[in-house]
């Protein structure tokens, strides 16, 4: 823990006393005066600015009605089942606007959450996994190192579906790939030139995606990516694959 | 009126309306555009005790990622149903996925994003003259999530008719939301007019998929005889006209495992799921030849995840599951390699065959024929004339 954060709460705010708006945060992000490394690092202002941008988020109002702890959603849950997880502390959280514990959901919980949307059997009509979307969201827009670490080794699955529209392709099927898949991987993959064309639908022949789909489409579904500044949210979670699906986009974008 | 009161006014308003009723009044209004369902079409009861119409042809087949990727005899099937009950359908190629997958796995994405890609494809299927079928349950759940937001969130709206005019496509959403299993529902007496094998000694367990009935549960497919309308009829209503027998299970409200990132890269979770909390108590409890279900994900989960634990850790497991449309096709006497593709499924379906009376070595020997001529180079690919 931080000198800062051993105060009081009234000094602590006292002592991080800087502007607490998203704006601003962007501001002391984009000159690097933000602190990404830690729980304890970062000010109780961020965290509060982290938070009003989940309650920002247009579907915030559809997702949060208010709890009453009854705890149907945790019963229901898959996740609260094998790991340290539940999802009424997240809807307890936002409603309470609880923000040193939505600060650390936002960091760990949030990844553990298996978006079945078994919680949605909530009688209050709360999605505590409709409020964990749009964290994710915040926690990849924002570059925490936490959501960088959850997505680790997922990076070939975003560059396949924001490149190509689909999201998983036969050819991903590899016996390194799939070890606990056993032998089938191992077959399907030795002989997937030929079973792939030997599928009916004229289609499905592809192995470097699911189906076959249409240049002006995958031109179109860019200029989707890049008006709603989706490829912008790679920046920090992955800036590999957003420089190569920045270059990809420009010229098909211009050729529509 | 605190913000609490707010929301739950809202609410309340909203379970009042039926979203559809909203969606002619944007329409009247030259807001969106609404693409009728056209005729001909089966009118089935949704879980709020409204009507659904569920359109049988001139479909514009919305194809999943997962399963022409990993499953393909599961949009296969689905084709080969349509094509054997004789209703026209298309199959895109100016189609991308819903791109839900990613959207519920990494949050590289956003609401305005998401319904752009929902409404490009609605745009694509209305100039070719086709109403889109949904083949994934995911993709189903999140455009029917889309569709609340396109409605209500103007600003959503405004962002995405602005994209919709640089691509040249009209803000087009369809009036219902339909989903494959919603259309085999529809079509069940059909398919059990026309079945090759006898079911009656086949006993199947049934996984309702979470995205199916979860995200958007008003307009899911519910019917008092089936449950007691406690839960949904797609599928079930299927395996019973059908003559299979449908067995129960204490954990049949659980998911499957998926975990949307968690299959991708932290399997053991999934894995960990699909065995203990669906698959053991299915065969403890009920001990079915088979599993079904009707999405992408869940197929692949609750199949693939039984060979490392049944081999590696000796869990009671070790049954097959395929997709509703897989199965109705073999009941009606389609190729399981062929048309089905049970070859890219991992868990043994071959003593299910055998209970069924279907000679599973012979039909192997012809898939084979067909892979030597591709092989040769005596044909390119295999189609629909060779099954």
């Amino acid at each position: 823990m931080s000198e800062a954060e051993k105060l009081p709460r009234a000094e602590r705010q006292r002592v991080n006393e800087v502007e607490r708006t998203p704006a601003a945060m962007d501001e002391r992000k984009r000159a690097g005066t933000m602190y990404r490394t830690s729980y304890d690092d970062w000010s109780r202002e961020d965290k509060e600015a982290l938070f009003e941008k989940v309650t920002a988020d247009l579907r915030h109002e559809d997702f949060m009605y208010g709890c009453y702890e009854c705890g149907i959603c945790v019963a229901a849950c898959p996740s609260a089942r094998f790991y340290d997880f539940s999802p009424r502390r997240i809807a307890q959280a936002v409603g309470r606007e609880d923000v040193d514990l939505f600060f650390e959901q936002l960091n760990d919980d949030v990844w553990d959450c298996s978006q079945c949307f078994s919680c949605n059997r909530c009688p209050r009509e709360n999605s505590p996994g409709g409020l964990i979307t749009i964290m994710r969201e915040v926690a990849v827009t924002e570059g925490l190192e936490s959501a960088e670490s959850a997505l680790e080794g997922y990076e070939r699955v975003i560059y396949k579906i924001m490149s190509t529209g689909t999201q998983v392709s036969p050819d991903m099927i590899q016996p390194e790939a799939f070890p606990d898949w056993g032998p089938t991987a191992v077959e399907e993959s030795e002989h997937m030139q030929e079973w792939r064309k030997a599928i009916p639908p004229e289609t499905m022949h592809t192995t470097d995606t699911a189906w076959a789909v249409s240049d002006r489409t995958i031109a179109e579904m860019f200029l989707i990516w890049h008006e709603t500044d989706v490829i912008d949210m790679l920046e920090d979670i992955d800036p590999g694959v957003h420089m190569i699906l920045t270059d990809m986009m420009e010229d098909k974008i211009e050729a529509l | 009126m605190s913000k609490t009161q707010r929301r739950q006014t809202q609410k309340e308003k909203r379970q009042a309306e039926d979203i559809r009723d909203e969606l002619w009044e944007l329409d009247e209004k030259g807001e969106i555009e609404v693409l009728p369902v056209p005729e001909p079409y089966r009118e089935v009861e949704r879980k709020d005790g409204k009507v659904k119409k569920i359109p049988l042809e001139g479909l514009w087949h919305h194809k999943s990622c997962g399963q022409c990727g990993h499953i393909p005899g599961y949009s296969t099937s689905i084709f080969w149903l349509a094509r054997e009950l004789g209703y026209d359908y298309y199959d895109p190629k100016d189609q991308t996925s819903c791109t839900g997958w990613n959207y519920y796995a990494s949050a590289t994405s956003n609401e305005a994003a998401q319904a752009g890609v929902a409404l490009r494809n609605f745009g694509q299927a209305k100039k070719d003259g086709y109403y889109p079928l949904i083949h994934c349950g995911t993709s189903y759940g999140h455009y029917k999530e889309v569709r609340e937001q396109v409605v209500h969130h103007e600003e959503t709206r405004d962002k995405v008719r602005e994209i919709m005019d640089k691509l040249g496509h009209d803000l087009v959403m369809p009036e219902e939301i339909v989903h494959y299993s919603e259309w085999t529902h529809a079509v069940r007496e059909e398919i059990a007019d026309n079945l090759e094998y006898d079911l009656s000694e086949i006993t199947a367990c049934v996984h309702p998929a979470c995205h199916y009935y979860k995200i958007v549960e008003d307009d899911a497919i519910y019917d008092p005889d089936v449950y007691g309308g406690n839960r949904t009829a797609t599928v079930t209503a299927l395996l019973q006209e059908i003559g299979a027998n449908v067995e129960d299970y204490s954990t049949w409200y659980d998911c499957c495992g998926f975990g949307f990132r968690h299959i991708l890269v932290e399997r053991d979770y999934t894995r960990s799921f699909a065995t203990q909390r669906k698959i053991e108590r299915m065969k403890e409890e009920a001990d079915p030849d088979v599993t079904i279900t009707h999405d992408t994900g869940c197929v692949t989960t609750l199949d693939q995840s039984q060979w490392v634990t049944g081999e590696v850790h000796g869990r009671n497991v070790g049954v097959p599951v395929m997709s509703e449309a897989q199965f109705a096709a073999l009941a009606m006497g389609a190729h399981p390699y062929k048309v089905c593709q049970l070859h890219w499924h991992n868990t043994d379906y071959k003593p299910l065959l055998e209970k069924m009376g279907i000679d599973h070595e012979e039909a192997w020997e012809e898939f084979e024929v067909e892979v030597d001529e591709i092989e040769r180079g005596d044909k390119e690919y295999m189609t629909w004339d060779d099954v």
